[in-house]
């Protein structure tokens, strides 16, 4: 691994949009744009956009704690008021995160939402969720239940619920708390912008195929769909950032670089991980660390997905735009089914040529755990390739050991590299 | 349990033992007493049954396996921080207790129960395995929409199933038949609100478990009984704390701690447990007579209905909680007992804003968790207890 770090232009030009916008949204009041709160999967942001409102999200603003190590302080908080210690970790996160003066991971204080927008997609929790911040910030909650695929399928029926939805709830309560009138041509406009930013996010995905790979897909990963998953799909700034990234990444696949990392680039891959599973975030680094120590890169992720399954095909269709909203809202990852999930994990596994794959099991995303370890036996037996299975949290250090964590991955992978040599007996891993 | 009358101690001893038979030899039986009828497990919360009865089946409700059964293959297929009803059922499945069933309905309870859906197509390919989404929208040109189409497909698989052709008739005939057994759980719950001693939550509970697995026809007529029974006994009426428990409607306490609420001085006089047998608070069949179509009459019956459950959104201008304290005066309870299954996502997320209400309101209460297997009794015992002492002696102030 080379010692000397670069910050490639997309990472500044991300960083710049993201500082941009809580800018914006620290002035929201004085400037009179309204603010919705809403969550990744299943996100309306062409709609919101379209009716000129400030999105935030809160599971963010969790991860973001959690990274700067302030989540435990507010999980406590929240756990003081009453909260369970059970439940989901991003849930107490930002309502102790609320409690303690609601200030974002810019340093600034974010505004109150004008409305609550509870795009109820593959995710139970997220229904409590904005029912509890309802009760702190007495503002209106707009409903859309997306239905489940439960057979892997959207059916006419659901998109049709969906839309109805989106005609009968939502556009009337964004119109209610704008005073804006919805308009079709510039919501089609917008989406016309995500399918060139979708093209290029999938692009850079895909890029992973390559050996070596030029991106880590998960540690990485969480970087390249930032954009795409929130404020910004659907701006001329996310299309610009994804063919800026799009370039970056041909460029070092060109010359055969492999992915960046904290400690400089992996420019001698050794195992291609495939990982299901949201990362831990209050340890991400030192997590990610286990993985570039042994030169294990993760070639492709369903994290990655939850804000759109685009590497399967879907993209947004400004002809179609509330329907093609719904089928979004249908298509993210943790809507679908464990067969259609296991089904995708053995395509990356098969067409990524990964040594085996990881399941980080969440203890507070149920959405993602709960029969994680079935799939794991089903992807094994399917694809033959090796699985390993750890247990973290999102945003609640508690969670977190990380002498098991490592213990467990060093003989994930010194198993890998006994199968990579033929069983021959090889070092420990460092 | 046909046949000649039983006496209370009887019927109460053949619920329990339906209760605690988790191999589910009345299904088995009534299967036997039913060429080519058909058994579908069901888990918490809510199933339409109506549709189930209208296409010949007989709705089994799953409700893991208590206390009684050591748990090994269930805990391979799930991570450490999880409830234990999943494990329980996992279990009962692979250890073949449920065999007998033709196949297994998975409501929209949460998570766990949908990813468990997921599970069982894995496990048990060969059996028909449904997810069945009810709708967080309730304009009836919107939800009622999605659900009546639900419905139409949950009962045409479900006709495919049994062999047979859906027949409005057949399904307006069990719409009446369920509304007889809902009345009689009303009148259950109400006789427990008006004297808790002469109907005790623990011989209620047994009752109303009984209608997981009997038919609703044999289940009602068991529940007539016992009403008919209890009214004529000469029973010592005993001044206990009058408490509502709240946060069980899935994964069950075992009946251990219903007793040991009892023993500790509390008459539960209301509860959540089961809300598949009261979920439609109203007689869903009065609508027949206006409206000729049997699955829309479901459907509207499921909007309409003022259930206040921690798995249905709640619309803006509908206060959380405000259901619960309005159940609490109506029954005149005195405290509020919060028992939710340990990692319950929707119980458990949900406590805090009910807590809240029942702070304005001025509420007592207390709360605890549990898991269908808990075994020690004796802290929740004294909770309980000390609970109940406090209610009888400051709960004036």
């Amino acid at each position: 691994m080379k010692a000397n770090i670069v910050k490639e232009a997309s990472m500044q030009r991300q960083k710049d949009m993201i500082a941009a916008h809580f800018e914006l949204l620290a002035r929201a009041h004085e400037t009179g744009r309204k603010v919705v709160y809403t969550f990744v999967p299943g996100n309306l942001t062409e709609l919101m956009l379209a009716f000129d409102t400030l999105p935030v999200h809160p599971e963010i603003n969790a991860l973001q704690a959690g990274m700067r190590k302030q989540s435990a302080g507010y999980i406590a908080e929240a756990e003081r008021a009453g909260h369970s210690e059970d439940v989901c970790t991003y849930v107490k996160c930002d309502i102790g995160m609320m409690m303690k003066g609601n200030i974002g991971p810019t340093g600034q204080k974010l505004p109150e939402p004008d409305l609550l927008l509870l795009s109820y997609t593959g995710c139970f929790t997220f229904m409590k969720w904005f029912e509890l911040l309802r009760e702190q910030y007495e503002c209106p909650v707009a409903m859309l239940h997306v239905p489940y695929q439960s057979t892997g399928r959207a059916e006419p029926a659901m998109i049709e619920y969906v839309v109805k939805q989106l005609r009968t709830e939502v556009i009337p309560k964004l119109e209610a708390v704008t005073g804006k009138a919805f308009d079709e041509d510039l919501l089609r406009t917008l989406l016309g912008n995500s399918v060139l930013a979708e093209d290029d996010l999938v692009h850079v995905l895909e890029s992973a195929k390559h050996r070596p790979s030029p991106i880590d897909a998960y540690f990485g990963g969480v970087y390249y769909i930032g954009p795409l998953f929130t404020a910004f799909r659907g701006t001329p700034e996310a299309v610009e950032y994804y063919r800026m990234l799009r370039e970056e990444v041909d460029a070092r696949q060109a010359q055969g670089l492999g992915p960046i990392t904290p400690e400089g680039p992996i420019d001698d891959e050794r195992f291609r991980i495939v990982v299901e599973g949201p990362p831990n975030w209050t340890h991400f680094r030192e997590f990610w660390k286990m993985f570039y120590d042994e030169r294990a890169v993760i070639v492709a992720s369903t994290y990655t997905k939850v804000g759109g399954v685009y590497d399967r095909g879907f993209r947004h269709d400004p002809e179609r735009p509330l329907e093609t909203l719904a089928e979004y809202c249908l298509g993210c990852y943790t809507n679908l089914d464990l067969a259609t999930r296991v089904e995708m994990i053995v395509g990356y596994i098969e067409d990524y040529d990964a040594d085996g794959f990881l399941i980080n099991s969440i203890k507070s995303c149920n959405s993602f755990s709960a029969g994680q370890l079935v799939m794991l036996r089903a992807i094994e037996e399917r694809t033959g390739r090796p699985g390993c299975f750890i247990e973290t949290d999102l945003v609640d250090p508690r969670y977190f050991s990380a002498s098991n964590i490592k213990n467990r991955l060093e003989s994930y992978f010194q198993m890998l590299a006994q199968k990579q040599t033929g069983h021959e007996p090889v070092e420990a891993a460092s | 349990m046909g046949g000649p009358v039983m006496t209370k101690a009887e019927l109460l001893a053949r619920c329990e033992e339906l209760y605690e038979d988790l191999d589910l030899t009345s299904v088995r039986e009534w299967k036997e007493q039913n060429p080519g009828g058909r058994a579908v497990g069901y888990l918490p919360t809510y199933v339409p049954r109506e549709i189930l009865h209208a296409a010949g089946v007989l709705p089994v409700g799953i409700l893991g396996a208590g206390e009684q059964l050591e748990i090994v293959r269930g805990d391979a297929c799930f991570q450490s921080y999880i409830c234990h009803l999943p494990r329980s059922v996992v279990e009962l499945g692979l250890s073949g207790r449920l065999d007998v069933l033709d196949g297994m309905i998975f409501p929209s309870t949460c998570d766990v129960i949908r990813n468990l859906s997921g599970i069982w197509r894995i496990l048990f390919p060969d059996k028909y395995t449904r997810y069945l989404d009810v709708p967080q929208n309730f304009a009836p040109e919107v939800g009622g929409a999605f659900y009546e189409v639900v419905l139409r497909e949950l009962w045409s698989e479900l006709c495919a199933l049994s062999g047979r052709e859906p027949d409005d008739e057949a399904l307006r005939a069990a719409i009446t038949l369920y509304d007889a057994n809902r009345k009689l759980v009303r009148e259950l719950y109400d006789l427990r609100a008006a004297e808790p001693w002469r109907a005790p939550a623990s011989e209620a509970y047994l009752l109303l478990r009984a209608g997981m697995v009997l038919p609703v026809e044999e289940h009602t007529r068991v529940l007539a009984e016992y009403l008919a029974l209890v009214r004529e006994e000469e029973r010592a009426m005993v001044d206990n704390a009058r408490v509502l428990l709240t946060g069980a409607f899935c994964e069950q306490p075992p009946l251990t701690l219903i007793r040991t609420l009892e023993r500790a001085g509390c008459d539960l006089i209301d509860d959540d447990f089961m809300p598949v047998l009261r979920w439609l608070g109203h007689d869903a069949g009065d609508a027949l007579e206006t409206d000729g179509d049997p699955v829309r009459v479901l459907a509207e019956a499921y909007l309409g209905d003022e259930q206040e459950s921690a798995c249905r959104f709640v619309p803006d201008g509908q206060p959380k909680g405000a259901r619960l304290v309005e159940t609490v005066r109506r029954r005149a309870a005195e405290g509020v007992v919060c028992a939710a299954p340990s990692f319950c996502d929707p119980a458990l997320l949900e406590r805090p804003m009910l807590q809240s209400a029942l702070d304005e309101a001025g509420i007592a209460y207390t709360a605890f968790k549990y898991a269908e297997n808990t075994g020690q009794m004796q802290p929740i015992r004294e909770q309980a207890g000390t609970f109940a002492d406090t209610i009888k002696l400051w709960g004036d102030e």
